[in-house]
């Protein structure tokens, strides 16, 4: 399946065998009382969803990897079970050193509260230390440009203002390993370029990179390798070029401007 | 597939350690339960910090935010009062009212921590979503917010226990165990609804009804020994019976709770915190795709 070789390098992340199924329920707010008014009529309230199937690959420290797939195809779920925050149903990760993820450290969790507690209250839970912390807070709001918005509650925020304070909190904590979910383009022009440029000088530190991404564009121009996930099985493991000529022609439309849309 | 055969022993790592992770499935849903307790704890200032701010958006830092905290259960204990003192023919014991106040200060500190924390694992919305963290710190959380809001309860107690001329001394100490087993019991409890709510939204609204409900049924409005025969039971099937009858005693006439109060109240809180904290951790997995 796959033409390349890690046993050169060291790995980051190894994914043997994964398989990652749970359940969700079919109403967005489950409450006992559709549970028990539907217990008489016998209906299923849960369905299994089997996102990841007997997935396995590695990531050689300092990689650029990209995941293309369709909506639905357990790219999320996959980076989820990477990051540590859904267990695996079956199979084994192992991941080498710390992972920030995007939209990580729960920026915006409430809304209630102001940006610097958010970004404050992510990255304790996160387990950094306080010291670290405070010389990072200085740095992630520069970056985001929010120096004037950091004390209002959350909820007054555009998306794009939450976007980059998301993207800014992420690249900022120093992770070894850093998964980017399909978030790249938030801000003004101006900001996308200039977290183009910031996630293309993280690349160049050796730093190990997961990048969910339906921009194939992005995943070309920074990734060094790629994998497709269709229906949460593997479908290709392999050079970004390669695998997006697979992946564009499996879709059948073609590398249009579109589908290539730059970050 | 390039994926040599490990054949390292598959030890099982701690999940939230900094450098190297091993994800494998969880036995019967449980973490390794040690590595699990260390981090939580290696995080509890998430928790302190999740509390102090969320105390302060809800402006308990200003004097009148407090003011307000405690007006709520002084103005139940007064309504109480009239209500309980009319039933009985105006013939309360002198000291009833303080055993009321002080009652109805100890019910409110675990309804508040379970009210609050019914709410904390639902609220973690992204923060659940996307970063990996011991979820226990969330209803604990909670159990730190109720603490903190029983300060101000403190200090109003006070001046209705001198003025009800009941004894002050080293013997009101014995309620600081009894304490202790309060803020066990409502963690416990907190971790239970916390992970419940997940699955059923409409526990939040049900919750008032239960601990209407669980303050009746407690010896607050009432002393444990004008109990009638027949609901006797009620002290030990109810986790706050003997808990809130050693409070009494020990607050109101500075008496040590006694071996059985004692025995029944612990029981009921260690009780309470171990199958809490076993459901939280075995459900705390399937939270970031139930929300």
């Amino acid at each position: 399946m796959s033409s390349l070789s890690v046993s050169d390098t060291t790995p980051s992340v190894i994914v043997e065998d994964v398989s990652v199924t749970y359940k969700t329920t079919f109403e967005r707010r489950p409450t006992l009382r559709s549970f028990v008014t539907s217990l008489g009529r016998g209906e299923k309230t849960v369905r299994e969803v089997e996102a990841v199937k007997h997935v396995s690959f590695s990531i050689p420290h300092g990689t650029v990897l990209g995941i293309v797939g369709a909506n639905g195809a357990g790219k999320s779920t996959l980076v989820r079970t990477i990051a540590g925050i859904l267990p695996p149903t079956a199979g084994r990760i192992d991941v080498y050193g710390r992972v920030s993820t995007l939209l990580a450290l729960g920026v915006g969790f409430n809304k209630n509260l102001s940006g610097r507690d958010n970004v404050r209250l992510g990255g304790l839970a996160a387990g950094l230390p306080t010291e670290q912390l405070e010389e990072k807070y200085e740095e992630i709001v520069e970056f985001a440009e929010l120096a004037d918005f950091m004390d209002m509650p959350m909820r007054t925020y555009s998306s794009g203002m939450y976007g980059r304070l998301a993207f800014s909190v992420a690249v900022n904590m120093d992770p070894d390993i850093l998964i980017i979910d399909e978030a790249l383009s938030v801000g003004d022009a101006r900001f996308r370029r200039k977290s183009t440029n910031k996630m293309k000088e993280l690349c160049g530190q050796a730093r190990t990179i997961v990048l969910v991404s339906h921009a194939l564009g992005t995943v070309r121009d920074l990734c060094d390798q790629a994998i497709w996930l269709d229906h949460g099985v593997l479908r290709m493991w392999d050079e970004p070029d390669a695998v997006i000529d697979a992946y564009t022609d499996f879709l059948e439309v073609g590398q249009d401007a579109v589908t290539l849309e730059d970050v | 597939m390039t994926t040599a055969p490990t054949t390292a022993p598959h030890h099982r790592e701690n999940d939230f350690a900094e450098q190297h992770h091993v994800y494998e499935p969880h036995l019967v849903g449980l973490p390794p339960l040690v590595p699990y307790l260390k981090e939580a704890w290696r995080r509890r200032r998430f928790a302190i910090e999740l509390s102090r701010t969320k105390l302060r958006a809800q402006h308990y830092n200003t004097v009148f935010g407090q003011l307000w905290l405690v007006l709520n259960p002084l103005l139940l204990a007064g309504v109480y009062f009239i209500l309980v003192d009319i039933l009985r023919g105006g013939s309360s014991r002198p000291g009833f009212f303080a055993h009321l106040v002080a009652g109805i200060f100890a019910y409110h500190l675990v309804s508040d921590a379970v009210r609050d924390g019914t709410k904390s694992v639902v609220s973690g919305g992204r923060l659940i979503l996307n970063s990996a963290f011991p979820r226990v710190l969330l209803p604990i959380a909670s159990v730190v917010s109720a603490a903190k809001r029983f300060i101000p309860c403190v200090i109003i107690y006070i001046p209705v226990h001198i003025a009800s001329g009941l004894p002050i001394g080293p013997s009101l100490l014995y309620a600081a165990p009894l304490f202790v087993l309060l803020l066990i019991m409502a963690t416990g409890l907190a971790m239970i609804v916390g992970a419940v709510q997940v699955y059923f939204r409409d526990l939040k609204n049900l919750m008032p009804y239960l601990l209407r409900v669980w303050l009746f049924a407690s010896p607050v409005l009432y002393y444990a020994y004008e109990m009638p025969e027949k609901y006797r039971f009620l002290l030990y099937v109810n986790p706050l019976g003997e808990l809130l009858s050693a409070w009494s005693d020990a607050i109101n006439l500075g008496q040590p709770p006694s071996a059985t109060e004692l025995l029944v109240a612990s029981a009921w809180a260690f009780g309470l915190l171990i199958v809490g904290f076993l459901y939280f951790v075995s459900r705390e997995r399937e939270f970031a795709v139930r929300l």
